[in-house]
């Protein structure tokens, strides 16, 4: 009796074995809660690491980064928001350690500068184009006929070349 | 120096056709140059200082330096740096002799050409090397470093761009000069941002304060020195020819104007921090939260200006025309963009915006190619008239192809890259993107001057076994830092991307595992573009003597059609 | 029409400015947000008696300073005997935040190179030097009878910086 229940649980335990090494066991995640682990690392994408040179606390092997990371998972696993996250971060360390600048008196020129760069640029530009369109010929020089007639073609347009 | 020293001899060596007044103003301004530059060697920078006693293991090579990507990227990048200084040479000596012209534009073309090919493959490089060799699949950080290599490459491809309006139509000449002087400012400025400590970046190996004062003090020397010969000499020159409001020569100022914007807006993100800090107002970080958005934001315009730019007639053109020519481009696009969104799994905003503009180039260039070859007139047959086609059209359509190559990569991989990260020791498997990751065994082993831990990784998909991945943990005898080596298995379709994190208490490794779908298409779209340029600069009618155009402007006023 | 040419020239002369200044400056210098705000609440134990227990409250009153430091930190030991020699005059009370050690290494450190500190409070994980902004090893906080932070000091203090800065300050806070 004893034997045959023996025998059948090795038979279980090879056939276990056998079965284990070919499937390869399924790896665990590495963190115990994937989602806010990626939740974690999207806020630290934002933050600088201060003892380093230019890198994001979520890219850093910093002590201060894998410690700041580790705050990060507990104010996210306590309810805290992403804003809230960032406003935690700049209490104590200044405007320093986000990436992307805040909105304020001081920012505004850099957030606002681009889009004024642009509307100058195309201002000057419609500007100049119109006052050239106003002077007479003889400010320009005259047109010989150089290679443009190879790029404007007869398929383009029916527009005549001169 | 080398560099430099290259470019001169290059210069004097391939401007035969050239009046050799000229030659001679240009060899005089590099030569000056490279005096700067002497002197900056001897004064601050002298590699050849001994080291008393000689040091016994020497300090080694940053380990990050290890790699051949590495020994090529910043001589690359000097070629392309230096390489403007060939056009700034030409625009200074252009301002001295009073003589800008459409010629002057024709000669410089190919040197600007060449020096940009060099600089697009050193940035390419760089980038390339970084997601090879640092272990965590990044790309581009918008560090102020890359930024200092970026701005003179926007600047550049604005100045290639005015100069085909100056060769063609003699017009913006004194803007043309203008950004010779500009991009190589850049470059310059660049060196200064690298060298001087001013801004802190990964790249940051050698600052020392005391040499970034002697740059500087050679950038005012030098750039104070162009933009009052500019401010001096400029109003001597002519208007160039007539151009209407909607013309190739107006698409082109347009195309100059968002990609100089784009320029100031990076120099904007990049100094802010700097002019914050100098005025007392607090300190601060601009990263790429927000270069993402601005730069972006920016390129779709210039992307879409793309498609509609060499489509344009020179002179004048008529908008209904215009559109009549591109009615089937636009939808066409957006219909393309949402089809491969839709294959891909997931349709995004900003996604499909990338990739319609990609599409919307490719589409636009296919119909400029179409328009071309459709027999007409006395030539009937198509390879007929490709025959006829400019190796420089050729070299520019190649180019936007990049563009729309490169657009369509930075789409695919932002978009749809997925990762995880995983505890792995032997046989363990996990999955991602339809592959199977099996960890066979962690090895040690030594290899010329470190020791690493290596994993073997079985990639297999379907139950086909496609690759044995290699991620490897380094700590290197003399910096003992460790280094992570990524493991990379690439193909046109996608990467899959392995690397090592650290060693669990168990014995088990943290492992990451990245799928990113086309991102060879990001480097593929540079070396496109390389090509195009190199097509655009090899044209035959850079290397004939001058045969025709006016000398001088007013000379050429009156005397009508030149044959 | 000369005047108009002349902008990319005047441009490029303010941006040279700056950049001179930049030279001055240190960009990775952080400077602390929380000069002129409260300092942070904490309760934590001792270094040396683990039973006690620390509290910001316990400090309102006086004028006092928290020098934040660890036995692993080389700039720590540069800075340790100016703090001996300072304790020594009997000025302003220092007390240390003993940040990410161990006990027995921080007791060791002290009882070789001397202590300095009125008392000294054990942040084995590093979460008060966080709520503090400290970013490196050693930092120093001067704070007011009020809980006010009134000055920061990023890394070691030198004789000159006592001299300077720290001291005039002192002596204004302590009037």
């Amino acid at each position: 009796m004893l034997e045959r229940s023996l025998r059948r649980a090795l038979l279980c335990v090879c056939l276990a074995l056998a079965v284990g090494s070919i499937q390869a066991r399924e790896a665990e995640s590495a963190s115990a809660n994937p989602e806010l682990e990626a939740r974690m690392m999207a806020v630290a994408g934002e933050l600088r690491c201060l003892v380093c040179q230019n890198q994001t606390i979520a890219d850093s092997h910093a002590d201060l980064a894998v410690d700041l990371r580790q705050q990060i998972r507990e104010l996210l696993a306590r309810g805290q928001s992403e804003r809230q996250i960032l406003d935690y971060m700049t209490q104590r360390y200044g405007d320093f350690v986000l990436y992307r600048p805040p909105f304020k008196a001081t920012t505004a020129l850099l957030w606002i500068g681009p889009a004024a760069l642009l509307a100058l640029a195309l201002g000057a530009l419609v500007i100049v184009l119109r006052r050239r369109q106003r002077l007479g010929d003889d400010a320009f020089e005259a047109d010989p006929d150089t290679d443009t007639h190879t790029d404007n073609h007869e398929n383009a347009s029916h527009v005549p070349n001169r | 120096m080398l560099m430099l020293n290259v470019w001169t001899v290059a210069v004097a060596a391939f401007s035969h056709s050239l009046p050799r007044a000229f030659v001679a103003r240009i060899i005089g301004v590099l030569g000056l140059v490279a005096v700067g530059f002497l002197l900056f060697t001897l004064i601050t920078s002298n590699p050849f200082e001994r080291l008393l006693p000689a040091a016994a293991d020497g300090r080694d090579l940053n380990p990050l330096l290890q790699d051949p990507g590495m020994v090529i990227h910043p001589p690359m990048l000097y070629m392309g740096y230096v390489g403007f200084s060939v056009a700034y040479a030409f625009a200074i000596a252009a301002l001295l002799s009073g003589q800008l012209d459409a010629t002057w534009a024709r000669w410089t073309r190919p040197w600007t050409s060449a020096a940009w090919i060099f600089l697009t493959f050193g940035i390419g490089l760089g980038s390339w090397w970084a997601y090879n060799e640092l272990g965590w699949g990044g790309w581009w950080f918008w560090d102020p470093v890359e930024n200092a290599s970026f701005m003179p490459w926007l600047a550049g491809t604005a100045l290639i761009h005015s100069l085909a309006v100056t060769e063609k139509r003699g017009s913006f000449k004194v803007w043309t000069v203008l950004l010779a002087i500009v991009a190589f400012s850049l470059s310059l400025m660049g060196t200064f941002l690298v060298r001087s400590g001013v801004l802190s970046s990964v790249h940051a190996f050698a600052t020392d304060p005391r040499r970034g004062l002697f740059i500087l003090g050679f950038l005012v020397v030098v750039i104070g020195a162009s933009l009052l010969l500019y401010a001096w000499r400029a109003p001597k020159v002519g208007l160039g020819q007539r151009f209407g409001l909607l013309s190739r020569e107006s698409m082109l100022l347009l195309n100059n104007m968002l990609l100089i914007v784009a320029t100031g807006a990076v120099l904007l993100g990049t100094l802010y921090p700097l002019f914050l800090d100098a005025l007392g107002l607090g300190k601060i970080s601009v990263g790429a939260p927000y270069f993402e958005v601005v730069f972006g934001l920016l390129m779709a315009p210039v992307m879409f200006a793309m498609g509609i730019g060499p489509l344009v007639r020179w002179k004048n053109d008529e908008p209904g025309n215009l559109m009549r020519r591109l009615r089937w481009a636009l939808p066409g696009a957006v219909a393309a963009a949402l089809l491969v969104g839709w294959a891909a799994g997931r349709i995004g905003l900003v996604a499909t915006g990338g990739l319609a503009l990609a599409f919307w180039i490719v589409t636009s260039l296919g119909i400029d190619l179409i328009e071309r070859l459709r027999p007409s007139g006395m030539q009937t047959s198509v390879l007929a008239r490709w025959r006829l086609l400019p190796r420089a059209m050729l070299g520019m359509m190649v180019a936007h192809l990049g563009v729309a190559v490169f657009a369509f990569g930075v789409a695919m991989v932002k978009t749809y890259e997925t990762e995880r990260d995983v505890k792995m020791g032997p046989d363990t498997s996990t999955e991602l993107a339809g592959y199977r990751f099996r960890m066979l065994d962690i090895r040690e082993l030594q290899g010329p001057n470190y020791q690493a831990t290596q994993g073997r990784i079985e990639v297999s998909r379907d139950g086909k076994v496609i690759a044995m991945l290699l991620p490897e943990k380094r700590i290197y005898r003399v910096q003992t830092n460790p280094m992570t080596e990524g493991a990379v298995d690439s193909n046109p379709l996608r990467d899959i991307y392995v690397s090592m994190g650290e060693q669990l208490p168990s014995g088990e490794w943290v492992v990451r595992v990245q799928h990113k779908p086309f991102i060879v298409w990001i480097w593929g779209g540079c070396l496109i573009m390389m090509l195009g340029g190199g097509m655009a600069a090899s044209d035959r009618r850079y290397r004939q003597r001058q045969t025709q155009s006016a000398e001088l402007p007013a000379q050429a006023a009156g005397a009508g059609g030149v044959a | 029409m000369k005047a108009r040419l002349l902008w990319p020239l005047g441009i490029f002369l303010v941006l040279a400015l700056f950049l001179a200044r930049g030279l001055m400056l240190d960009p990775r210098e952080v400077p602390s947000p929380l000069i002129g705000k409260p300092a942070p609440a904490f309760s934590a134990p001792t270094l040396a008696a683990p039973e006690r227990v620390l509290r910001k409250e316990d400090m309102l009153g006086k004028v006092w300073m928290l020098n934040v430091f660890a036995s692993w930190c080389v700039a720590c030991r540069e800075e340790h005997p100016v703090l001996m020699a300072y304790a020594r005059t009997g000025g302003t009370p220092v007390y240390g935040l003993n940040y990410k050690d161990k006990r027995e290494d921080a007791l060791q450190w002290l009882k070789q190179l001397g202590n300095p500190y009125s008392d000294i409070v054990f942040d084995a994980k590093g979460l008060i030097g966080i709520d503090f902004g400290v970013y490196g090893v050693p930092e120093t906080f001067i704070i007011d009878r009020a809980g006010i932070i009134r000055y920061k000091q990023i890394g070691p203090i030198t004789p000159d910086v006592l001299r300077e800065k720290i001291e005039p300050l002192l002596k204004e806070l302590n009037a």
